[in-house]
């Protein structure tokens, strides 16, 4: 019977401070499980101080087909760049 | 403790491996990221990018076969817990055969990824449709076959997995990386144990001289066949799924061992095992590969008894599932 047991994406919080990151995946019938397995599969040797598991399905990923015409608007815009601008020689602070 | 430079050597190698995973990571592609491109440039392929059929089936295949190495690995040790001699040894063994199930997790997880089921995967182990590494059909016969394991077994697996965290689908090599650095633990504590039994009565060391008897050959033999006889290398290799030839990580294992034999102070069942000045390497007597086919198709000498207990644990597992699954739904009716 280990049909459609829903997939969870684990993120695991290292330590305080930093942000939550993808550590893997695993199966669990629903969320309480998946907690407590992704903190038996996952922070077995103290490896975060806090875990999201979020169901797989509920991800809305980008397409990589799509990846140029999706990320390029920002490619020709490299005004948002502070390297783009040059000083005038001695100016400091800025 | 002595005799472990070669594992700080390669947990060395694993830092190297995931620092160049981030370095990789951080160059651009020149032109369009293709397939080709991404391998070309030590990037790594994610789960949704295109890539060649006889890339992603034999990933599956490899990765599926790993899972279930860990998954059927568990039981040559499992024999032992409940008669490890003192408690700390009872719990160093539980806390590694944990791991060993967790591994297989990660890297079920990872095969996943490709786009087969986990359904899939278990019943390719439960019916015998997919291997497992040939070395878990070996008996655990003393309580020094757990040293010889943690030492040899889990040793040969490490210079075997330790490249596989520079391989080219990206899942598999972060998984591995998280493998590896657990796996340094396993090495230790099977070293530290059999330098115990080295060090003590006539008959606790001639159990331990016993169990590297047993398990020499089997670790050697962990490599796979000759490069010669190798059937899926060179594609692997341009791919960079893999890194090295069997007969290279062989190589490096046996290089590895003969200092660590010594400290020990054990004596590798090979006669012919000497340092070759002009090689600079030892020559060592090749594992026999007949017995290794033999135990691939099914003829070791546990192969049925460990495939008859996987599948009595997961029809013994059943109910665990089937009540985790209908209190999940019992509490979605509750809050709907």
């Amino acid at each position: 019977m280990t049909s459609d047991v829903p997939l969870w994406e684990v993120f695991v919080r290292p330590r305080r401070g930093l942000s939550h990151t993808h550590a893997g995946s695993l199966h669990a019938p629903d969320a309480d499980m998946a907690l407590r397995h992704a903190r038996d599969l996952y922070t077995r040797r103290q490896e975060g101080v806090s875990i999201w598991v979020v169901p797989a399905t509920e991800i809305t990923a980008s397409s990589p087909d799509e990846k140029d015409s999706f990320f390029d608007p920002a490619a020709d815009k490299i005004y948002r760049h502070p390297t783009f601008y040059e000083l005038p020689e001695g100016v400091a602070h800025l | 403790m002595p005799g472990v430079a070669g594992a700080e050597r390669l947990l060395g190698e694993v830092e190297e491996a995931e620092a160049a995973l981030r370095e990789a990571a951080e160059r651009a592609l020149d032109g369009e990221a293709s397939f080709d491109a991404v391998i070309a440039a030590d990037q790594k392929i994610e789960p949704r990018d295109a890539m060649p059929d006889a890339y992603r089936a034999g990933l599956i295949r490899q990765i599926a076969q790993h899972a279930h190495s860990e998954i059927i690995g568990m039981q040559p040790e499992g024999n032992w817990i409940s008669r490890a001699p003192s408690l700390r040894r009872k719990a160093i063994l539980l806390a590694k055969v944990q791991d060993e199930a967790g591994h297989g997790l990660y890297l079920y997880a990872a095969a996943e990824t490709l786009g087969v089921s986990r359904q899939e995967l278990d019943a390719a182990l439960l019916t015998g449709k997919q291997k497992y590494s040939s070395i878990f059909n070996y008996p655990t016969l003393s309580w020094a076959d757990m040293g010889a394991i943690g030492w040899l077994v889990d040793g040969a697996a490490i210079v075997n997995q330790v490249p596989l965290c520079r391989c080219s689908y990206g899942p598999y090599a972060r998984a591995m990386i998280r493998v590896c650095k657990e796996e340094s633990f396993h090495q230790r504590q099977g070293y530290q144990s059999l330098y115990v039994l080295a060090q003590g009565t006539p008959a606790q060391r001639a159990m331990a001289q016993d169990a590297v008897d047993r398990w020499w050959y089997p670790s050697l033999a962990m490599f796979g066949p000759p490069d010669a006889d190798s059937t899926h290398s060179a594609q692997s290799m341009a791919w960079k799924v893999k890194r090295f030839s069997n007969d290279e990580l062989r190589q490096r294992f046996v290089d590895m061992c003969v200092p660590q034999a010594e400290i020990l102070g054990v004596t590798l069942p090979d006669p012919d095992l000497k340092w070759n000045e002009q090689r600079g390497h030892y020559d060592y007597t090749s594992p026999d590969f007949d017995e290794l086919m033999r135990v691939v198709k099914g003829d070791g000498p546990c192969n049925r008894q460990r495939l008859a207990h996987r599948n009595r644990a997961h029809e013994d597992g059943a109910w665990v599932r089937e009540a985790a699954a209908a209190y999940a739904a019992k509490n979605r009716k509750v809050l709907a």
